[in-house]
């Protein structure tokens, strides 16, 4: 080994380092940014490390590639609102999945049969999950875009389809480790992956996003592990891994979540045909602005329960408000989050940071479910499925068994909706039939503001 | 790649799927989304791999491409630590804040 090898090494292992404390600090928000200090340090050294690298003869095209995506990556970073950020990470999943079936392809066209069955092996691997992550992640960002149909797209012998496709990927790979040399083969194999991606997500809607993005976040992580065994390559397998990981876990909380299993949300079309949920009967209850606010201001404790809708409504910064006047009237505020009330894990939890709602405010289901009986008023705001008490109550809803915010438990429910619409699921919600709840109707936003402005002048 | 090599990296991908379990599972759901954007940045860490490629000149062909892999690759790790830091700094700021008017 030459002087330059133990370098590079050192670095490495530097960076191998410095990403675990990294993530560790991630553990408590007032460590996290220092953490990423650290994770930051190491992948700096890893890049200056690699410089170093023997077989590179010439720095031009890095350079420019260097340069082109920081500038991308930097504008990407301050411009991003963070009501995009589901969109933006799935962008980002496919880049880092692109980059890896790059790397993948490249190694093949240069060494070829060359490379011996292992190495061809894991390529494989690196070069299909990394194709099928880039375009299904193209598919998932432009889903949440809206720029791809929201809902299922779904057609007759789809998941037959599916299985030929998948089966068709895998017999290629395994056809080129017999023939190493059968380049065909190879990009036949690229060809039918890119597609996979693409099939694999499509028939899956906006709700589910949140299981998609942790599963794609886990491929795009194992990609980049894969590339680690071809080039025999430890911080590559590290870091892979440990975001094929983070992935990975996120995808059980988000499915345990909505109590279905993976499978289920990868071929159940979920969101496209409703099984016959029990039509909920009764009538619904409206109270006007003045009621409610009255309601409000006089409570002990009130817990605000945010879902998606208060995103589309771009109400964060007005429940902010609201939540201020109502504190420094002594009214106890806190705020139930469901883990899917946005469209990645945790999105909801940033949306409201955003807002300057201090995190310490914020509680998780589990915390949270206790104080609804001791509370006044809980006010769901753009959120259903996730406060539906038949997922509790009625074994036959095609929602039972998945946790829920039990706001019916509070002593008053006051419902923030647009109409008298239903749900992304298409469910009928019993809650708001419930004797404890009433209906505010209206955007989000503008309620919340005049809310605030009813009890100002209350006071 | 030797058998040899190939165990040692499988030691290592076991060892760091321990180690990242372990990590991962203490991270409260309150910081999921910058997790999944950190730990996404982090697995920019194939822009060393494409580095090389782009870098070596064996053809023209794994020129170019490790060219377009090092760009995605730095867009990956620069956007994603960029946009994780500003997660981050809302999170630590507002409580920071929040201690200021309550002293």
């Amino acid at each position: 080994m030459t002087p330059a090898t133990y370098f590079i090494e050192a670095t490495y292992l530097l960076a191998s380092v410095l990403f675990v404390l990294g993530l560790k600090a991630m553990s408590h928000p007032e460590s996290a940014r220092r953490g990423m200090f650290y994770a930051e340090a190491g992948m700096l050294a890893a890049i200056i490390g690699t410089l170093m690298h023997h077989e590179i003869v010439s720095y031009e095209w890095i350079i420019a590639g260097l340069v082109i995506g920081s500038v991308v990556g930097a504008l990407m970073a301050i411009w991003v609102p963070m009501t995009a950020m589901p969109q933006r990470t799935a962008l980002s999943h496919a880049f880092g999945a692109m980059a890896a079936a790059l790397v993948g392809i490249a190694e093949y066209s240069i060494h070829g049969a060359g490379l011996g069955t292992f190495t061809l092996g894991a390529l494989g691997f690196e070069v299909m999950l990394g194709s099928l992550t880039t375009t299904g992640s193209l598919i998932a960002a432009g889903k949440l875009q809206g720029v791809v149909r929201g809902t299922p797209i779904q057609f007759k012998g789809q998941q037959i389809f599916n299985l030929l496709l998948f089966s068709g990927t895998l017999a290629s790979f395994i056809y080129l480790l017999l023939h190493p040399a059968n380049a065909a083969a190879f990009y036949l194999m690229v060809g039918l992956a890119t597609l996979f991606g693409v099939m694999l997500v499509i028939p899956i809607g906006s709700a589910d996003m949140p299981v998609v993005m942790s599963l794609l976040n886990s491929y795009a992580g194992l990609a980049a592990a894969a590339t680690g065994f071809v080039l025999s390559n430890s911080v590559l397998i590290i870091a892979g891994t440990l975001d094929g990981f983070s992935g990975l876990i996120l995808s059980i909380l988000m499915c345990k979540a909505m109590n279905r299993s993976i499978t289920n949300v990868l071929f159940g079309g979920f969101g496209a045909v409703h099984a016959a949920g029990a039509e909920a009967s009764g009538t619904m209850r409206e109270i006007s602005l003045d009621d409610a606010a009255v309601q409000l201001a006089y409570a002990n404790r009130v817990i605000f329960v945010p879902g998606y809708g208060l995103a589309t409504a771009q109400a964060q910064h007005a429940v902010r408000e609201l939540a201020a006047q109502l504190e420094a009237r002594g009214v106890t505020v806190k705020y139930g989050i469901h883990p899917v009330a946005g469209r990645m894990p945790g999105h909801m939890n940033v949306l409201l940071a955003e807002a300057n709602v201090p995190y310490s405010e914020l509680y998780e289901m589990e915390q949270i479910n206790p104080e609804f009986p001791s509370t006044d008023v809980a006010v769901v705001i753009g959120a259903n499925d996730v406060v539906n008490p038949d997922a509790r109550d009625n074994p036959q809803s095609p929602i039972a068994g998945m946790p829920i915010l039990e706001v019916d438990r509070a002593k008053s429910v006051i419902v923030l909706k647009r109409g008298q619409g239903r749900g992304f699921s298409g469910l009928e919600n019993p809650l708001f039939f419930k004797p404890v709840t009433s209906m505010l109707y209206g955007d989000a936003k503008a309620s919340l503001s005049q809310l605030t402005q009813a009890i100002q002048h209350a006071a | 790649m030797n058998p040899a090599v190939l165990i040692a990296s499988l030691y290592v991908f076991v060892l760091a799927a321990f180690l990242g379990y372990q990590v991962i599972s203490r991270v409260p759901p309150l910081l999921h989304t910058p997790l999944m954007s950190a730990t996404n940045a982090i697995s920019g860490i194939s822009l060393i791999g494409s580095l090389v490629i782009a870098g070596a000149h064996y053809t023209r062909l794994s020129t170019i491409l490790g060219f377009i892999a090092v760009t995605t690759a730095t867009i990956n790790v620069v956007g994603g630590f960029g946009i994780t830091d500003r997660m981050l700094k809302m999170f630590q700021q507002r409580q920071a804040e929040k201690k200021a008017v309550s002293k």
